[in-house]
């Protein structure tokens, strides 16, 4: 029962349909790549095991420079003249963020995204639904204004403030009092909005979603006429609006969206397998050639 | 859907983008302003050996650790929020743990970013430069010979010597630090005896004097 009651409200239907398992599989498989990730960072520092070195915002994964690309463009806004190495780190992040979908970053690397579910999570339980609308373009005007701020004072501005990287750094390095800034996108993913970080302000989001919109991996409606309209991928989707055109157009079942962040919540949710991880070139399925 | 199906005219095009700018400028300048209240680097904090000036280094660092973490004797930490540097940058507190002046230059070398040249030789390292602030205090002036500081200086004989001097009437020896070879490495602040060190690595533009004239109240 209590396993039960922890089971978010979205994913019933799912979990009636396919069992627990099946139905947290995205899930699952996104937060063992978060905790993956910060843990792989944490051997170095903590077990001596050095793997990867530094951070998110640049390593040296097995000798493999990765660099965070926003980082890098605000610190050339700001009148940085880069070294080759940083240059072909934030080269090969791209590239990779081109295959997987842009914001796969947020769905299956950024830690922020474990702080913002967990207050998604608690909202549905509290049923805190009262909403103050957020236009989900701020976040455009957030990632401008970054670049505005660091072109104006000579610094990578986002990083003074930056909850994420400040929660990846909690793990790695150490936060101080930074750890207010997290609460606070915390509650105001509660009190305040749905998905209002991650889905509405954050910039690091945005500028991956400007990539995500030419990238190969993507979520495909593949099965849309088995669609019964329970509502399910739209409750537990963090960017509703970019199942609409796949799910209910006529044109490509992908979703073609930036916003999306292939986190497969909706594949998880749906009860009648709706969805696919599949490519941006993805096909509709007829029902009988999938039966 | 709504916004790119909604009705779009010239009219509503430019005010939409007029407001979308002022937006950008207003959290852009808030932005910028809250970035200069939390004031410039700390002198009580270094930077690491190799590192540009602190305008350059700002624009340049992208808080990777990477210097961290190849600094063999766990002198760099990165700065927490409400520490001293900006938040996220590499620094060093020399009275805890010095720069302890690596031939190879770990830290420096392992900067994918340039904000630490890597090509630095260690001699050639501008960290600071030790100022012997408190010689009320130091034992050298007491007439002691203390001299600690010489004593540890990884550049001894060049950076740091002893001076005959006379104070209050007795003969002393006194520190006396030669800036030229000096890179800030902060060993004599480090082993300096007195319960606050009388010996501190300052940067260079708090801890030295200049040649030429005062230019102070007069005009150009």
């Amino acid at each position: 029962m209590i396993l039960r009651w922890w089971i978010s409200d979205s994913r019933k239907l799912g979990v009636q349909a396919h069992g627990v398992l099946r139905a947290h599989k995205w899930w699952f498989l996104r937060r063992m790549t978060q905790i993956g990730l910060l843990g792989l960072f944490m051997l170095g520092p903590m077990a001596g095991i050095w793997i990867a070195r530094g951070n998110f915002a640049s390593s040296e994964v097995m000798g493999v420079p990765l660099s965070d690309p926003y980082i890098l463009l605000q610190g050339v806004v700001g009148g940085a003249v880069p070294a080759l190495s940083v240059v072909i780190g934030a080269g090969l992040i791209l590239l990779a963020y081109l295959v997987v979908g842009g914001r796969a970053y947020c769905g299956w690397v950024c830690p922020v995204n474990i702080v913002t579910d967990a207050a998604f999570w608690l909202r549905e339980k509290t049923g805190l639904t009262r909403d103050r609308k957020l236009d989900r373009r701020t976040r455009l005007v957030v990632l401008g204004a970054t670049l505005l701020a660091s072109a104006l004072t000579g610094t990578i501005a986002w990083e003074f403030v930056n909850p994420v990287s400040l929660t990846q750094r909690a793990f790695i390095s150490g936060i101080g009092f930074g750890w207010v800034i997290v609460l606070a996108v915390f509650l105001l993913d509660l009190f305040v909005s749905r998905r209002a970080w991650c889905s509405h302000l954050c910039p690091v989001g945005a500028f991956y979603g400007m990539i995500g919109r030419g990238s190969l991996v993507r979520v495909a409606a593949v099965r849309r006429d088995a669609c019964t309209d329970c509502g399910a991928c739209f409750n537990i989707c963090p960017e509703p609006h970019v199942i609409v055109p796949a799910l209910k157009g006529k044109a490509s079942p992908a979703i073609l969206s930036g916003d999306c962040q292939n986190c497969g919540g909706c594949i998880d949710a749906c009860p009648v397998d709706v969805f696919r991880m599949s490519t941006r070139f993805a096909a509709p399925k007829t029902p009988e050639a999938n039966s | 859907m709504a916004s790119s199906k909604r009705k779009m005219n010239r009219r509503t095009a430019i005010t939409e983008t007029a407001r979308m700018a002022g937006a950008v400028c207003l959290g852009g300048f808030s932005l910028a302003a809250l970035i200069h209240s939390t004031g410039k680097a700390d002198a009580r904090a270094m930077r690491p050996p190799g590192a540009q000036p602190e305008a350059d280094f700002l624009s340049a660092c992208v808080r990777c650790g990477l210097c961290v973490q190849a600094c063999p004797y766990d002198t760099l930490s990165l700065a927490e929020w409400g520490s001293e540097p900006a938040v996220g940058t590499p620094f060093f507190t020399p009275r805890e743990v010095p720069c302890y002046m690596c031939r190879d230059v770990p830290c420096a070398r392992a900067c994918p970013t340039g904000a630490l040249d890597s090509d630095i030789a260690i001699r050639d390292a501008d960290m600071g430069v030790a100022v012997l602030v408190g010689h009320e205090d130091c034992l050298n002036y007491k007439g002691m010979n203390c001299s600690i500081c010489v004593r540890v200086c990884p550049i001894r004989g060049d950076a740091i010597t002893l001076e005959p001097g006379e104070y209050n009437g007795r003969r002393i020896m006194i520190p006396t630090v030669h800036s030229r070879h000096c890179t800030g490495c902060g060993t004599c602040e480090k082993h300096c005896v007195t319960g606050h060190a009388s010996i501190r690595v300052l940067p260079r533009d708090l801890g030295l004097g200049g040649s030429g004239r005062n230019r102070a109240g007069r005009r150009a």
